[in-house]
């Protein structure tokens, strides 16, 4: 009977050899292990026929067989499976270095990307965003702003009209008054907007953006300008950006200032950027002029105002070095894929 | 405006570089857009006296030995035919930049650099030059106009720098003026300035004359029109001999753009650049009548200009007549008919303030622009008036070209040339800029600009003069006074006194960010476009005769005809951008734009037009379907936690059976669908395009609306598939909404296949729905939702004749 149990195991042993995969590895198991149709599972029932003073023994000698069949095929299965993972692993090599596969994300226009990023400065110094319309009357984009009908700042600006009393506005100021008509100061506003002026070239569209502001309260002063736009150029353009003020014409401020700030790319020692001069013209700004506050029905006496206005485009091209201002408005994939800030 | 240092220099002594010069007029308001030394190309080029000149046999050259002083002795040879021994003439050393000319000797064609040559075998170490070779014409040099060498004077020093002997040394300041400063428009104005800046003493012009006692017997000037024409001078001239103008005159003309003319022409040229102020001289044997006449044109009323063309003039037109006809544009350009001639022996002089807004429409209306319309557009004073007709007479004395009668006529209904008082606060002043500036400073900077300052307790006693008409109250006081004091004494402050505001974006700004960061998410670019467009655009689109579309504002002015409507549409942009695209070689990718489209209430506009925010996308490429624009659709409705349902429909620009209708809770809100093939192919697009358009205006309403939380359920959900054989016409949303119908514990159906072919009937085709059921109060059962099952099934049957697919 010993025999038998010894011829099993070297059955096993050498059946063993034969396996080649985890799957063989179980199916061999199966036939000898299964509880009703394995062949150590059949020993068991053998058990009956067996005289009663061997049959201790014999179920010993089969449980060891059990045993150590489990174990052996148990440690065979390990190894056969870590060998297949390992196959797997090898099967699936692959050149890394391969293209990547893109997964698309578009991209915000540079324009929004500068308009956001000035929203975010001035909303925290608590400017509301107003925006008006592109299509305004001659007397809030001009007369209201303090540039009547024969007013030679008018040719500064070559005006779109639409009919004798409409235009495209040349200025998002425009929309200002329509805020100042209706609130009451303190305000603080800032205008982004499309404007328009017939004008075509490589730094000119005739479609663009600005950005203007607007503070009127009491004792608002041309020193709050500089601090305000100190404030807003360091957020930009870094913080060691210092800002310069120069006197310029606005027909609705008086005093009316050019602001330029320190190149960003030579920090102020002169470059092809800055043409030298190592300061970067950004923004035109000054107080508002008394005659466009009483205009709106503002006391002029008792509240005075600050306002300044940014071209969004010349920022975007100053921050990106984009060498013309048609690549904002074509919507070239090449360009704009380039541009995510 | 240019200007010459030198031209300057006459007025105020200045006594600094140009460089420094040009950094003071620019902290006090004046940008120099330019500046540079008129002889800025021309190095090393000095007088050469010819020694020796020999003919080269066979040749038209000359081989010469040259005296260049202290620079050496050199062999040269030269080709001009005015080369002679003993004479001097500018020679530009081995070494120098002169200008190269064409072969016609009179071309320039760059700037070149003299080696040494070698001509006909003889060795040359220079060039005599040419007056073009140095830049320097007739009008800045007599006798270098001449084509051959430039003489120089016999007592010019051998050995010297030509560019001092030429004018080439002087200093050209290309000047930016402000709008308000219109009193700068001129050599005197900008003079005037400097001497403020470096607080010297400005000179003034000579404006000495003597009057003989000839007049006009009789003469009379009238204005009819005195809103268009507030100040008209004329003074009556004789014995006038016309000739050329001195080689002074004529050289300040020539660097500051004009050619000479003739003596009395070069005089009003002169007083324009110099005072500012636009004059006329009319030869008075052409004045009829014994009058001048300054009125509005009549409609129709015709004038020949001085270049020869015929101009048809309204009642929005001024002229100035004689007794009889026009014989002036005013402000524009004299008339043919009373031009200055040879023989021209009295003349009218004319010095005038007409409204610039008038000049401008006339000199824009005509089509007709002069320096004097350009000047009278900027806005001229009567100050200037006054003092540019003396100038003048003093000038035809000092040219000897007349004689200034007596005969002075002046028609005044508009300011005094007197200086007005304005009495200012000084604190005021100051808190314009935030900042005390010393009263000392105050009056030092406010008398330097000739205000005449006295300050009597906070009062800032002021005499404005009467070409600063720009200055009208403190603010202006205090604008004069930080740009001498100095803007960097400005000390940033960060409203200190201002009231907490709070800002941010409105609810509207922040959704269309949050559907531009959506949009951004699927793979798509943001795009800007103009916000005009082209009427063939509308064609593009195929837009029928009465569409809406085509109903759009035009501009008066546009750039082009490109440019010309205002958009109705953002569709056609989008098309446009996709086919630049396409023409680069981009052929797919993703774009979107949000932008207004303006629909008027009334043609022509009389009040303010609907402007409609409408979002555009265009996708385009082979991976691209009707149902990848219809997922980008499904992201801007769950962006803004909305539903949309979409309804079959046909446009003109979209292809017939790949078209929807998008509707946001029965409102029609835009659509969607594929480019039209006919379309495609005039575009000569490579690969399919879909558009989507939506009207952000109707969507706003819902802008803000919160995702609502739903518990989770309590019991397990079920699930089934289930795949149907229906005809062919049925549509998945028409069996979607039979199944939701039937079943009210249907949360989700999800469509994931369709089969049509052997297996089933031809006019058939089979549809694979999962479908989710989600209980409420209990949990299901097997059987509970099998009865589902069937309830569905026989509902479908029952309105589309469905059946299981077995």
């Amino acid at each position: 009977m010993n025999a038998n149990l010894e011829q099993i195991k070297q059955e096993i042993i050498s059946g063993a050899e034969e396996l080649n995969s985890s799957k063989e590895v179980y199916e061999f198991k199966k036939k000898f292990l299964d509880g009703k149709t394995g062949k150590i599972g059949l020993l068991m029932k053998e058990m009956k026929n067996i005289a009663p003073e061997e049959r201790a023994n014999y179920g010993k000698g089969v449980n060891e067989l059990k045993e150590w069949a489990l174990g052996y095929l148990g440690e065979l299965d390990v190894k056969m499976k870590a060998k297949e993972l390992q196959d797997r692993y090898e099967s699936e090599k692959i050149d890394i270095s391969l293209p990547a596969v893109a997964s698309e994300q578009g991209n915000l226009h540079p324009i929004t990307l500068i308009r956001n990023q000035l929203i975010d400065i001035f909303s925290g110094m608590g400017f509301e965003v107003f925006e008006g319309t592109e299509i305004e009357t001659d007397y809030y984009n001009f007369t209201a702003l303090n540039t009547p009908q024969d007013h030679p700042a008018r040719d500064m600006q070559d005006t779109f009209y639409l009919s004798p009393e409409f235009l495209l506005r040349t200025q998002t100021s425009a929309g200002q008054i329509h805020v100042m008509e209706n609130k009451k100061p303190p305000i603080k506003i800032l205008s982004p907007g499309k404007v328009f002026r017939s004008d075509d070239d490589a730094t000119h569209s005739p479609m663009f953006t600005q950005m203007e502001g607007l503070v009127v309260d009491k004792g608002i002063t041309l020193c709050d300008l500089q601090g305000m736009l100190d404030v807003f150029v360091k957020k930009v353009y870094g913080e060691g950006t210092k800002t310069r003020l120069r006197p310029s014409y606005f027909p609705f401020t008086e005093p009316s200032v050019e602001v330029d700030c320190s190149c960003f790319e030579c920090g102020g020692t002169g470059c092809k950027l800055c043409k030298g001069t190592g300061w970067i013209e950004i923004l035109g700004a000054g107080v508002v002029n008394k005659k466009v506050l009483e205009n709106c029905g503002i006391d002029s006496e008792e509240y005075s105002g600050l306002a300044f206005g940014i071209g969004i485009e010349r920022t975007a091209m100053l921050k990106y070095g984009i060498n013309n201002i048609k690549h904002l408005f074509e919507s070239d994939l090449r360009v704009l894929k380039q541009l995510n800030d | 405006m240019l200007a010459p240092l030198s031209w300057i220099k006459e007025y105020v002594d200045v006594d600094i570089t140009p460089q420094e010069l040009q950094d003071k007029l620019f902290s006090c308001g004046f940008e120099v857009e330019e500046l540079y030394e008129v002889g800025k190309d021309i190095s090393k080029v000095v007088v050469g006296h010819v020694l020796e000149c020999e003919a080269i046999p066979d040749t038209h050259l000359h081989v010469c030995k040259v005296d260049c002083g202290e620079h050496g002795e050199f062999q040269i040879c030269c080709g001009a035919d005015n080369v002679v021994a003993g004479g001097k003439f500018p020679t530009a050393l081995v070494g120098a930049t002169v200008y190269a000319t064409a072969k016609d000797h009179k071309t320039v064609e760059g700037v070149m650099t003299i080696g040494k040559g070698k001509l006909r075998g003889y060795e040359s170490f220079g060039m005599l030059c040419s007056g073009v070779e140095l830049g320097v014409s007739e009008n800045m040099y007599p006798g270098a106009g001449y084509n051959g060498l430039l003489v120089l004077p016999e007592d010019a020093p051998v050995g010297a720098d030509v560019k001092p002997i030429l004018g080439l040394d002087d200093w050209m300041f290309d000047i930016a003026i402000t709008a308000n400063r219109p009193d700068c428009q001129s050599i005197y104005g900008i003079a005037r300035e400097i001497a403020a800046v470096l607080e010297k003493e400005l000179k003034t012009p000579d404006l000495s004359y003597t009057e003989t006692d000839a007049t006009l017997e009789g003469f009379k000037v009238s204005v009819d029109c005195p809103e268009l024409c507030p100040r008209y001078s004329a003074h009556y001239v004789t014995d006038v001999k016309i000739g050329e103008s001195p080689a002074w005159m004529k050289r300040r003309l020539a660097l500051v753009g004009i050619d000479a003319i003739s003596n009395v022409v070069d005089i009003t040229n002169y007083i324009l650049k110099e005072l500012g102020q636009p004059m006329h001289a009319f030869d008075c044997n052409d004045i009829e009548g014994n009058a001048i006449n300054v009125r509005r044109a009549n409609d129709g009323e015709k004038i020949v200009t001085l270049d020869g063309a015929e101009l048809a003039l309204t009642n929005a037109n001024m002229v100035i007549c004689d007794g009889v006809k026009p014989v002036a544009l005013a402000g524009v350009m004299g008339g043919l008919n009373s031009e200055i001639k040879d023989t021209t022996s009295s003349v009218l002089f004319e010095s005038a303030k007409f409204a610039r807004d008038n000049i401008r429409k006339t000199s824009r209306a005509v089509g007709k622009r002069s320096d004097s319309s350009a000047r009278y557009e900027k806005g001229v004073d009567e100050y200037a008036t006054v003092m540019a007709m003396k100038r003048a007479l003093h000038l035809i004395e000092e040219l000897e070209c007349g004689k200034v009668s007596s005969m002075h006529v002046d028609v005044n209904t508009g300011n005094s040339v007197e200086p007005r008082e304005l009495t200012v606060s000084i604190k005021k002043v100051n808190d314009v800029l935030g900042i005390v500036v010393p009263n000392d400073d105050i009056l030092r900077i406010m008398d330097n600009l000739a205000f005449a300052p006295k300050i009597e307790g906070d009062n800032l006693i002021l005499q404005v003069p009467a070409f600063r008409e720009d200055i009208e109250n403190y603010p202006d006081i205090a604008e004069e006074v930080i740009r001498m004091y100095g803007y960097d004494k400005v000390v940033p402050t960060f409203i200190p006194s201002a009231k907490v505001t709070t800002g941010g974006l409105n609810l509207q700004q922040k959704s269309e960010l949050r559907l531009k960061n959506a949009l951004c998410s699927v793979g798509a670019y943001e795009c800007i476009h103009y916000s005009f467009f082209s009427p063939s655009d509308l064609d593009l689109l195929r837009l029928p005769e009465d569409a809406v579309e085509r109903t759009a504002i035009r501009l008066v002015n546009p750039i082009s005809e490109e440019l010309s409507l205002m958009r109705t549409t953002l569709a056609a942009s989008m098309i446009n951008a996709i086919v630049r695209n396409q023409k680069k070689g981009n052929l797919e990718g993703r774009l979107y734009e949000i932008g207004n489209v303006f629909m008027p209430k009334s043609l022509p506009l009389t009040e303010y037009p609907d402007e409609r925010a409408k979002l555009c996308v265009g996708i385009f490429g082979e991976k691209e379907s009707f149902f990848t624009m219809k997922g980008i659709a499904e992201k801007i409705a769950d962006t803004l936690h909305v539903e949309f349902t979409y309804e079959n429909m046909s446009n003109t620009f979209l292809h017939p059976y790949q078209t929807a209708r998008i509707m946001c809770e029965g409102k029609e809100i835009g659509y969607f669908g594929k480019l039209a093939y006919d379309i495609a192919s005039d575009c000569d697009l490579r690969t399919q395009v879909f558009i989507l358009e939506m009207d952000l205006k109707e969507l706003s309403c819902y802008y803000g609306k919160k995702p609502v939380f739903t518990p989770l359920p309590k019991f397990a959900e079920e699930q089934r598939d289930l795949a149907l054989v229906v005809s062919k016409d049925v549509t998945c949303g028409q069996i979607e909404s039979v199944m939701k119908e039937a079943c009210k514990y249907i949360t989700k159906i999800s469509f994931f296949d369709i089969y049509e072919g052997e297996q089933i009937a031809a006019d058939q085709k089979s549809m694979a729905f999962t479908v989710v059921f989600t209980p409420k109060d209990e949990a299901f059962t097997t059987e509970s939702v099998d009865a589902f099952v069937k309830k569905i099934l026989k509902q479908l049957n029952k309105a589309y004749g469905v059946e299981l697919r077995s």
